[in-house]
């Protein structure tokens, strides 16, 4: 058997054992669902709140330790947060780029927040990643993550993330909804089915 | 308990009935072409399906017969520790030319096969990229780092990108250490800091192999680090 798929089924179990209790709506859809976030609900004082890295560089905030971006996956509220890991050096990262700035794009004045979290080396910063954001304009929020720990807090973004990169993670609080999508995407309107089923109540 | 197995059960057939409407080979990721119009189920039984498909920790390694960059066929029946011995186990690692994870890890993968390969442990580097996408992983390319390197363990090529669906694997660099029988014991990263070596604290492959030196199970057996995604087309 299967020990890391045996979680998952366990995770995802009892999400279909809580959504049996409450008759919740879900239950159709929850073999596709991500376990929730294992991280203590009530546990980050600064919940809801949006976090404040500790740096910036050319007013892009870096984050140091994934406990200061913690905040990001776990917004309180009603908006869908689209949240994409990348690195310039990565292919299929920058190739899926435009679809996630056209979701921006598309979503704007709605309660819809794409963040692109990027994974560049910390010595690579000024070299790579300012050119690249001075040249391409992105209109999502950039934040950096510089923690390398990966092993203490891939499972945190989602149990499902092998690690490779691109990832993206949907989630909204108000629905409770998660999607976890663990390749590149094709299309901006792969994007936006994932995202009307994560923001959509029923 | 029992409670428990029966909903993963029931997990299980939901999981398995959406794994079935996946071809194999859509499990690819990253740059696979794919239909616009698939939905977003399709994309998560894509992860679902590469999960299932896998081989886990305490399972059988999958067979194979590779190219090595010195022209000769290699499977995990053949292959010798440094001293010509049977392996007391392989240190199966997926890894490219091209993945600044895989460059960053290239001295630890070949001090890994000195200090172990010796001690029956030898290193089997396998490059899952298709050349197609990622054209500085092409056969010619992984010969030549290979020399330039002098690297001193097999280094093999997945031409067709047959083996790494069969193990898998996700992403470039990422062990299976599997025991002399061939029994996957250990999954995951070399260490906790694939980026940066200098910020090594805890060597997970290392003390995985000690484990079993020792006739222990290694704890933990699988661990994860961000990586490349395995390249397609």
């Amino acid at each position: 058997m299967h020990r890391t798929l045996l979680l998952i089924l366990m995770l995802s179990a009892t999400m279909l054992a809580a959504s049996c209790q409450t008759g919740g709506p879900e239950q159709t859809t929850a073999q596709a669902e991500a376990p929730s976030d294992p991280a203590p609900a009530s546990a980050s004082p600064g919940k809801g709140n949006w976090p404040q890295a500790d740096s910036t560089l050319a007013g892009i905030p870096v984050f140091s330790t994934f406990e200061e971006i913690a905040p990001v996956f776990q917004q309180d509220n009603d908006t869908t947060y689209v949240i994409n890991f990348w690195a310039t050096w990565c292919k299929p990262c920058v190739k899926e780029l435009p679809y996630f700035e056209a979701l921006h794009e598309a979503y704007e004045g709605q309660a819809v927040k794409v963040v692109l979290i990027s994974l560049d080396f910390p010595r690579q910063l000024r070299s790579a990643l300012l050119p690249f954001l001075e040249k391409r304009q992105l209109k999502p929020e950039v934040l950096v993550l510089l923690d390398g720990k990966y092993n203490d807090w891939i499972d945190r973004v989602d149990p499902q993330w092998s690690g490779a990169i691109p990832a993206t993670l949907m989630y909204n609080s108000a629905t409770g909804q998660r999607r976890f999508i663990g390749q590149a995407v094709d299309s901006v309107e792969e994007l936006q089915t994932a995202l009307e089923a994560v923001a959509a109540t029923e | 308990m029992r409670h428990l197995i029966f909903l993963s059960a029931l997990a299980l057939c939901l999981a398995l009935t959406s794994c079935g409407e996946v071809p194999a080979e859509e499990q690819a990721e990253a740059t696979t072409a794919t239909e616009p119009e698939k939905t977003e189920e399709t994309a998560e039984a894509k992860t679902v399906a590469q999960k299932a498909d896998g081989v886990a920790v305490g399972e059988k390694a999958p067979g194979f017969e590779l190219k090595n960059v010195d022209g000769e066929m290699y499977s995990l029946d053949n292959i010798k520790d440094a001293n010509g011995e049977q392996p007391k186990g392989y240190i199966v690692i997926f890894t490219c030319n091209t993945c600044p994870y895989a460059v960053a890890s290239e001295q630890r993968i070949i001090d890994l096969h000195n200090k172990y390969a010796a001690q029956g442990f030898p290193v089997v580097a396998i490059q899952p990229n298709d050349p197609a996408a990622q054209p500085g992983d092409s056969f010619e390319q992984m010969q030549e780092r290979a020399k330039e390197m002098d690297y001193p363990f097999l280094y093999l090529f997945d031409e067709g990108q047959k083996v790494y669906p069969e193990y898998g694997a996700t992403r470039t660099p990422e062990v299976f250490l599997l025991d002399m029988d061939k029994v996957v014991r250990y999954h995951g990263a070399i260490d906790d800091s694939v980026r940066d070596p200098e910020a090594v604290e805890e060597k997970f492959l290392e003390k995985a192999i000690e484990s079993l030196q020792k006739g222990e199970a290694p704890a933990p057996a699988v661990t994860k680090a961000v990586g490349c995604s395995i390249k397609t087309v």
